[in-house]
């Protein structure tokens, strides 16, 4: 029970000027003079939202609280970009409300039963009883994690 | 061909997407200030609360069934209905945004099976936003809205699209339920012993157009099967903006005042550059209790005139905090104050007054600095001084959940 946990998620925001503004700018600098050779081959600057959500108005971002999914790279405070529209492959990582708590697992049919499969050797897998209040909410699709 | 898609019982959804749990729960959202009922979960109807019915009257009730309360959080209502009108525009390419939960496509051209579509349509937004949506498609506009209310009492979708479903939907119809009646109307239509819409239906057209205009004519062709009523894609500029609040007690404090009136103008402001508009003028106004029995009721307003049109925080609330000196009248019980700003215009089209001091380019940049910061860090984060942090007039918001889809600090607070 312990184990599950501790993987839990909050919802976070997408449509965020300040995600706006985290652009890696490729322009050059404005120069008196004579004008840049660069200048007509200026492309639209990169734009980090714009590769992390395909979907924009099915993708929602929610944090990590827990470590039970490191083994796939996944962290205590890291933000995951979640896209409810997409349906689930054999490997997604899904966010998950099961009885009254948002988790970040893997899900894995073993015999006739499902499973929530953390990816860290310290936990175990966590059967999905019959009747329990299980909903899959989104599918993990960036995590976000901060390195310094 | 006309699709009405509006959302079940909207804001009470929006709180259940981030909240599963409440799933077949009574859930009730609060009006602004956590006076009235204003959206209700299916579980809550039953129980018996009412549209608008005031809260206290059903504290009994809410404490027996354990009923989920909550304010109203327009921020996250506003960013799911985004969500849900982005998604409906991939379904036609003419959306008509009606309400922040209801929405027009026309779905001329389409070729597929209507009860498919209107199905696809319902499993798309469920799916991808999260939210239980209604489905009513049919000739007109008028009658897309009358299939969309049939549909809510089983599948949730409904199509008019032959004769036997129209007047068999119009004889299950009440006269007040037919959009663009209102209720004098359809009073003065029953004493003339017309209750449903099909009822309507069968009045002489001059006789409509005597009694309830052109417009009245117009739903009858509507309910007839004939489209006058066409789809609104444009959105227009507001006319005006208004930030208007009860202060939730009674206050007479002239300091506290100013910080509402102020923060107040603030958020016209913020209104004004989201739609890239400026306004001319600065209306305030402040009242007392107008129900009160025991005190006598005043209402005051003034409307500043701008230097030039202007859309910066300073401007507006500077304006705000003039009006408020001209009008306010110390010691009175105060109940509510508000700002309205109008004369708006784009501000891509600013006439500067030739007695303009104002050094525009840095207010904007002041302005848009504020806007990002308050963005990143919440509301207010940044403010004028005179917006204050007494906080003594804020609305009770009591139960207000997180901004879980605008704000990276609003977390969900979900113990490990």
């Amino acid at each position: 029970m312990n184990s599950r946990k501790k993987n839990s998620v909050t919802p976070l925001s997408v449509d965020n000027k300040e995600f706006d503004s985290i652009r890696l700018t490729v322009e050059g600098f404005v120069t008196a003079g004579f004008p840049s050779p660069a200048g007509d081959y200026i492309d639209n600057e990169l734009n980090l939202k714009a590769l992390l959500v395909r979907n924009e108005s099915s993708t929602f971002f929610v944090q990590v609280t827990g470590n039970s999914m490191q083994d796939a790279n996944i962290f205590d405070g890291d933000i995951l970009v979640v896209d409810k529209s997409l349906n689930p492959s054999k490997d997604s990582i899904l966010v998950c409300f099961i009885d009254g708590e948002f988790t970040v697992k893997r899900v894995s049919k073993i015999g006739k039963d499902f499973f929530l499969i953390p990816a860290n050797k310290e936990f175990k897998p966590i059967k999905i009883e019959e009747g329990a209040d299980f909903r899959l909410w989104g599918v993990v699709t960036y995590v976000i994690h901060k390195i310094q | 061909m006309f699709a009405l898609v509006d959302g079940n019982n909207f804001y009470v959804s929006c709180e259940r997407v981030f909240n599963p749990a409440l799933e077949g729960k009574p859930v009730v959202v609060l009006s602004n200030n956590d006076g009235c009922i204003i959206s209700r979960s299916n579980e809550a109807k039953a129980l018996g609360f009412k549209m608008a019915q005031p809260v206290y009257q059903t504290k009994d009730i809410i404490e027996k069934h354990n009923v989920a309360v909550f304010s109203s959080n327009y921020t996250l209502y506003g960013d799911m209905s985004n969500r849900m009108m982005k998604t409906l525009m991939d379904f036609s390419p003419e959306v008509e945004v009606y309400s922040i939960d209801e929405a027009f496509l026309n779905l001329q051209g389409i070729t597929v099976n209507l009860d498919e579509y209107a199905q696809r349509i319902k499993s798309t937004i469920q799916k991808n936003i999260g939210i239980p949506v209604g489905v009513g498609i049919a000739h007109t506009k008028t009658l897309a809205k009358i299939a969309n209310k049939i549909g809510k009492k089983s599948s949730g979708f409904f199509v008019i699209d032959s004769e036997e479903k129209r007047i068999w939907a119009l004889k299950n119809t009440p006269i007040d339920d037919v959009w663009g009646i209102g209720w004098q109307y359809s009073k003065m239509l029953q004493q003339y012993g017309v209750h449903t819409a099909y009822d309507f239906t069968r009045l002489a057209a001059s006789w409509v157009n005597q009694k309830m205009t052109v417009v009245g004519q117009r739903t009858l062709d509507e309910l007839l099967g004939t489209p006058c009523i066409s789809i609104e894609t444009i959105v227009k500029a507001k006319k005006n903006i208004a930030t208007t609040r009860g202060f939730g007690k009674k206050i007479s404090d002239v300091g506290i005042i100013s910080e509402a009136v102020a923060t107040h103008a603030v958020r016209c402001a913020e209104k004004l550059r989201r739609q890239h508009s400026v306004a001319s003028y600065v209306t305030i106004f402040i009242h007392t209790d107008p129900f009160s029995t025991t005190e006598k009721y005043i209402y005051r307003s003034v409307t500043i005139t701008l230097d030039e049109p202007s859309n910066s925080n300073q401007n507006v609330a500077q304006a705000a905090l003039l009006g408020l000196k001209k009008i306010f009248i110390p010691n009175q019980p105060y109940r509510k104050t508000g700002v309205i700003v109008s004369g708006i215009s784009s501000e891509n089209y600013i006439q500067t007054s030739i007695f303009s001091t104002a050094d525009r380019e840095k207010l904007n940049k002041l302005s848009q600095i504020s806007d990002s910061l308050n963005s990143k860090y919440g509301r207010d984060k940044l403010k004028l001084a005179v917006q204050g942090s007494s906080k003594d007039w804020h609305l009770k918001h009591e139960k207000l959940s997180p901004c879980y889809t605008t704000r990276w600090n609003d977390l969900l607070k979900v113990k490990p």
